[in-house]
């Protein structure tokens, strides 16, 4: 599969946008503007960008505590999310949710999530649904590879496969639950081996090779759309940080942790991109201050904006 | 009016609405041709076909979180847990996503979602298939929490959850499941938050839900033969709660006893106890009364399971006690 100069460098866009806010919120963080807890993505952007860069606006996605890079892959609005993280009035959920419930229904982002694995039904009864309004939409559901070892992924790969429903489960494999490594916490090399318990295909790929990811995608989401039911896609990459802000990971090796620095996703997208000649260093490198510019502004706009009135915490627990 | 059961009563409030609402859909366990463990919804597979009507996996948290990502897509989807027993098994998928998902994402999502599941002992279902846990939906903001106590309630009730555009949690009790009662026909809509005087009184008012609505009836019509006039008042709904109606009760027979099938400590009872404390002590001449079930698991053996349950003596004995 051949990518134009345009689809590489969108992807470029997304991926350092993804990783200027991440670097900024753990800015933030640090400095104490931001309340509550940070789960950061950085390290693992080429997976939300390689996969949302298939989905149109009408596609939903299902997102995790881990969620800043899937929502702005899908088309979020960065000052709203920087809203939202300050706890402002003006944030996506109004300051009622924060970084892990940050949602945007009619963009299709059905929510960031605080409980592992609980966005894979969720998915699956999106997907039920597309199916049954025959909207022709499709549903993505990212997890990592801790919730693939939750009861909520085998009850949800079940169902969607019995019923062929448009929805490609995405295991973004990141090798570490909070602390356990993967080899301590399932007994399978490849989280894509578990499709075959499904009937489904499941496919291994290069988590941190943006193209691989989208070529992957793109025949999960090809399948999903033309109704011949679910894949599951294992995303091999690597978290950058800690759990949260504030881990500060002593469980990491760190030999691997710098050899995994190395197959950074933004560099080797840069890298193949000048290959290509679809762009100059000096071109991407402005593409990467536009991105950390965009991100400043949102910070702007999160500062500037009011904070919710200590009555709003009784509003939009029933909708009327 | 038409004569019909209580469980068929459900089953025609679920076919006025799928027959209204084509976003309307019913799944869970054996609800297809088998027609649902108890029965309900034999038929509705006939009339609405496979697209609308269909079988699950025994995969409670999946049939309950897949409801609440249709809901948030565009279905209004019914979904049947079979026994409220199993409500543990997707118990995240209640508490964590249905019920809080509006309010997390600040006012923007609608989950217009029924979950239907029978309570209840009386059969020597023991002790994981007899439950009365309506006290834990009552303790998750963003959930109501519906339990009919007669046929046209129920009709009423499932009709009014179906177009509710929250998260509903409605249970049926399976001793009720045959009772025979006078039903509206065609749409009928009780209005959720609204209670029922199922028998006028003037000198004690019994509030009691589901089942335990119809031995504060037979209890009632012991207590007029010795001349106690008790006033039988079901919320039908406990989430939202109708307090106007239980205060004005209260306010006039001065005297209250609670009466619910859940064990005692922890359950809605004591709530509404706390209710008329706090917002009507001066109306009651007595101390509250609660009959519940003890604070024990449900036995299996006939006799131990009488010996569990609220019964029309145990009522009696309660307002007895006030006198």
């Amino acid at each position: 599969m051949k990518l134009s100069k345009e689809q590489l460098l969108g992807f470029y866009k997304t991926m350092t946008t993804i990783r200027a806010f991440e670097l900024k919120a753990a800015e933030l963080f640090a400095a104490g503007k931001l309340p509550g807890f940070v789960h950061l993505y950085a390290g693992e952007e080429a997976v939300a960008t390689g996969v949302c860069a298939n989905l149109e606006q009408k596609d939903y996605i299902t997102s995790t505590h881990r969620g800043h890079g899937h929502l702005i892959a899908k088309g979020g609005k960065i000052d709203l999310m920087m809203a939202e993280l300050f706890g402002r009035s003006t944030g996506y959920c109004k300051g009622k949710g924060g970084s892990m419930h940050i949602a945007d229904v009619d963009l299709g982002i059905l929510g960031a999530n605080g409980i592992v694995g609980a966005g894979q039904p969720i998915a699956t009864g999106a997907a039920l649904a597309c199916k049954l309004l025959k909207n022709g939409a499709v549903v993505v559901c990212f997890f990592g590879d801790g919730a693939s070892n939750r009861g909520t992924f085998h009850e949800s790969l079940n169902m969607a496969s019995i019923w062929k429903l448009p929805v490609v489960f995405v295991a973004e494999n990141n090798m570490w639950g909070i602390s356990n490594y993967q080899k301590n916490h399932m007994n399978v090399a490849d989280i894509a081996d578990r499709a075959a318990a499904y009937g489904i295909p499941g496919v291994a790929v290069d988590g941190n090779d943006v193209i691989a990811v989208y070529e992957a995608a793109a025949e999960a989401v090809k399948r999903a759309r033309s109704g011949d039911g679910p894949s599951l896609i294992e995303c091999k990459t690597w978290r950058h940080r800690g759990h949260f802000e504030g881990d500060p990971a002593i469980y990491k090796d760190p030999k691997e942790q710098e050899a995994w620095l190395k197959k950074d996703p933004i560099p080797r997208l840069a890298d193949k991109i000048i290959e290509l000649k679809y762009a100059t260093r000096a071109e991407l490198d402005k593409i990467e201050a536009d991105a950390q510019a965009e991100i400043e502004s949102a910070v702007k706009f999160a500062e500037a904006s009011p904070l919710p009135a200590p009555e709003d915490v009784f509003t939009d627990v029933y909708a009327e | 009016m038409t004569q019909m059961t209580y469980a068929e009563a459900i089953r025609d409030g679920m076919r006025m609405e799928m027959r209204r609402d084509p976003r309307v859909v019913l799944y869970g366990e054996d609800v297809g041709m088998f027609g649902g463990c108890f029965g309900v919804t034999a038929g509705l597979l006939d009339e609405f076909g496979p697209e609308r009507v269909f079988d699950t996996p025994i995969s409670e948290t999946a049939i309950v979180g897949s409801a609440v990502g249709a809901a948030a897509v565009g279905l209004r989807p019914i979904a049947e847990i079979m026994f409220v027993d199993f409500m543990g098994v997707c118990m995240d998928e209640i508490l964590n996503q249905a019920a809080k998902m509006r309010y997390m994402f600040g006012g923007k999502a609608r989950l217009p979602m029924v979950v239907r599941t029978p309570c209840g002992a009386g059969q020597s279902a023991a002790a994981q298939h007899s439950q009365s846990l309506e006290a834990w939906f009552t303790h998750i903001p963003g959930l109501k929490v519906v339990m009919p106590s007669t046929p046209a309630d129920a009709k009423g009730l499932i009709e009014a959850a179906i177009r509710d555009d929250n998260p509903v949690i409605y249970i049926e009790h399976k001793q009720l499941l045959t009772l025979v009662g006078d039903v509206p026909e065609g749409e009928y809509v009780v209005p959720l938050g609204k209670a029922d005087v199922k028998r006028e009184g003037s000198d004690v008012t019994i509030v009691a839900w589901s089942w335990m609505v119809q031995k504060a009836l037979a209890a009632a019509e012991s207590l007029a033969k010795e001349g106690i006039s008790a006033e039988v008042l079901d919320p039908r709904t406990l989430v939202p709660l109708d307090k106007e109606a239980i205060l004005k009760s209260v306010g006039k027979t001065n005297k209250l006893v609670i009466v619910h099938e859940a064990v005692k400590t922890g359950g809605y009872g004591a709530e509404i106890a706390a209710l008329v404390c706090e917002e009507g002590f001066d109306l009651l001449d007595a101390p509250i009364k609660r009959v519940t079930a003890p604070d024990t698991p449900i036995p299996f053996s006939p006799v131990l399971e009488e010996a569990y349950l609220p019964s029309e003596e145990k009522i009696i004995k309660a307002v007895h006690d006030l006198f």
